[in-house]
């Protein structure tokens, strides 16, 4: 299995390189992917500065080109894909339809990868995608237990690829317009999720409370830890009580599954992150890449190490983890 | 060019989980409601079985009577092989044309060559992507919830000039459908695991409202779908709609109070002025902030109310 990591600046994706990542990913500094967070993703120079320490080190890299072209954006999207088929990716990280298409028309020979934005979770859908623009392989989102991935994978016209740690996102990935209706912004559109433009801080005699765009997302009372008010992981109240009504801060790991994810025929595992720090990035490679040597060279009596375990918990959302919806009884 | 000079109206699924009776009783008023449209089926959630294929057909001819065009809405979030078996049925009904909610449906359909409506959860924002939709046999597309009216002004024109004239549908009265899980946020509330969730879902026919701490409501639970918490009303916006060229105004239905809203949608489409009065048509907060390229949850006529 390949382990795929984020590079959300070119120090990250040195160290992704450095620490035994097989591949890396990365998006262009403007709205055409889903992490448009400021002071992060790459300039063209700086993309050509990184494809050749990549490739130098026998390193992958796709390029992330995965929101929607807007109304009024087409060519952005389109200038996205030209300039990184010019620097020689390896391969396109795409959602949306329309641009499937022109990548396919116009740059036929280079690798079309499903992003988990576009929805993908049977294999009738990878064949749709598959059948119409010639992807290669398909991400696919954080919604599906092991049971339902084995199915997929059994009948998937093409390879498939998993994320196996980082921040969970609960919904159907491409599908949630969450964020645009309490800000305006949303992955779609801006590769946003409750963009920190909209995030308030406030000291107040009820508690520390976080906004999104006004809205109450959360409340600490003293001694708790507080999180980022990301709109799904805040508490509500929904009939008389108050608690986390989507879901709790935590992260996704699935360290434990990956001798069944390696035996599903899974071909890369894909670590989330671009938004988070070169430090973070080299750390999890780092973990990831001596678990994927364990599995390879004893896969029966593969188990995670306590180090590892400890290590990913320490950079985790909330310091806690989850198998999300992998495991049938998170539903 | 096939754009029709008066907006027609369309009543979406029924997004939430009703009984047997509630069903015919709001179908059995639907047949004489002033909407062209009725879409009919269970778009969000598989276990919800109530209403059987044979069911929604049946349904489906007597509208059919009644002079409604009849649309089968497929699932949206389609995770399992059952899932699947049940989506190649509907697909297969001989009878109506699908509203494709996911790409699963878009292979069937398109592999049968059968024709079919685009629904707004399949992201078309751009006229390639209307173009592939188009080649592929689509009749009719939904224009994502998100997108802003100046947006779809210039989508729409940009697409006549490309020859695609296939009608657009805008969703323009509901609790707008925002997103899918896997986890049924219905069964979380009552502590039932999913496989086990005995239904609840069933006791809310117009959902279960998540509200801030504050008591603001923000979102409406619906099972394993996550709605807008306020309704968006854009029964003002219908004349500039049809000026735009939009063909269909979608109105999404509620257990209470629809054939006000059909009505009140009827009577905007033939040129009466709604009145100024913002009040909502029903009990519930308003917005339209999408429309205005806003947060979608914004109300354009709340300052006017306050002033």
């Amino acid at each position: 299995m390949e382990l795929v990591c984020p590079a959300g600046n070119l120090p990250a994706l040195k160290r992704a390189v450095d620490e035994g990542a097989d591949a890396v990913y990365f998006g262009f500094q403007n709205a055409t992917n889903a992490r448009q967070f400021a002071g992060l993703n790459f300039t063209d120079k700086r993309a050509r500065e990184g494809i050749d320490y990549a490739h130098a080190r026998s390193t992958r890299v796709f390029c992330a080109i995965n929101t929607y072209p807007q109304p009024d954006g087409w060519v952005q999207w389109t200038r996205a894909v030209d300039q990184a088929a010019e620097l020689g990716v390896d391969a396109l990280i795409l959602a949306d339809m329309g641009l499937l298409d022109y990548a396919a028309r116009r740059h036929p020979d280079m690798a079309r990868h499903l992003s988990v934005q576009g929805s993908a979770t049977s294999h009738e859908a990878l064949r749709f995608y598959h059948d119409q623009f010639g992807i290669t392989r398909a991400v696919l989102p954080r919604v599906l237990s092991i049971t339902q991935v084995r199915d997929l994978a059994r009948q998937s016209p093409v390879e498939l690829e998993v994320f196996a740690f980082g921040s969970l996102c609960i919904m159907a990935e491409g599908r949630c317009y969450l964020s645009s209706y309490l800000t305006g912004e949303s992955p779609n559109t801006r590769g946003v999720c409750s963009p920190a433009a909209h995030v308030r801080w406030e000291e107040t005699t009820e508690g520390l409370e976080s906004r999104l765009n006004g809205v109450l997302i959360d409340r600490y009372g003293e001694g708790e830890r507080a999180g980022y008010p990301t709109l799904c992981k805040g508490r509500f109240e929904v009939g008389g009580e108050t608690y986390h009504a989507i879901e709790e801060p935590t992260s996704l790991n699935t360290l434990e599954l990956l001798p069944e994810l390696a035996e599903l025929g899974i071909s890369a595992v894909k670590i989330e992150g671009r938004q988070r720090s070169p430090a973070y990035v080299s750390k999890v490679a780092d973990i990831w890449r001596q678990a994927l040597d364990r599995l390879e060279r004893t896969p029966e009596r593969f188990h995670p190490d306590p180090a590892w375990v400890a290590g990913l918990g320490e950079v985790s959302e909330g310091a806690t983890t989850t198998l999300g919806a992998y495991e049938r009884s998170w539903k | 060019m096939s754009i029709p000079e008066t907006l027609q109206l369309s009543l979406g699924p029924v997004l939430f989980y009703w009984t047997l009776e509630r069903y015919a009783n709001f179908y059995r008023e639907a047949a004489d409601w002033p909407v062209e449209i009725v879409y009919l089926g269970e778009s969000v959630c598989s276990r919800r079985r109530d209403m059987k294929l044979d069911d929604w057909l049946g349904l489906g001819r007597e509208l059919t009577q009644s002079g409604k065009q009849v649309v089968l809405s497929s699932q949206t979030l389609i995770e399992s092989e059952a899932d699947l078996r049940d989506l190649r049925k509907l697909c297969d009904n001989g009878e109506f044309i699908i509203e494709a909610n996911d790409q699963s449906a878009l292979h069937h359909l398109s592999a049968a060559r059968a024709p079919f409506i685009a629904g707004a959860a399949l992201n078309l924002y751009n006229p390639a992507t209307i173009g592939v939709m188009a080649r592929a046999g689509m009749q009719r597309w939904h224009a994502p919830v998100e997108m802003s009216r100046d947006d779809l002004a210039r989508l729409l024109a940009d697409c006549r000039a490309e020859g695609l004239d296939q009608p657009c549908e805008v969703f323009a009265y509901g609790h707008l459908p925002l997103a899918w899980s896997s986890r049924c946020f219905t069964a979380r509330r009552y502590r039932k695991p999913k496989d086990r969730c005995q239904f609840v879902c069933q006791k809310h026919p117009e959902g279960l409202p998540l509200r801030s701490q504050e008591s603001k409501e923000v979102f409406t639970l619906n099972g394993i779908q996550t709605l807008s918490g306020a309704c968006q009303d854009l029964r003002h916006e219908v004349g500039d709609m049809a000026d735009m060229g939009v063909g269909v105004a979608h109105l999404s239905p509620r257990a209470e109070g629809m054939a006000k809203v059909v009505a009140a949608f009827d009577a905007a489409r033939r040129g009466e002025q709604p009145t100024p009065d913002p009040l909502a048509l029903v009990d519930a907060d308003i917005c339209d902030g999408f429309w205005h390229g806003r947060p979608g949850m914004d109300n354009s006529h709340q300052k006017a109310a306050l002033s």
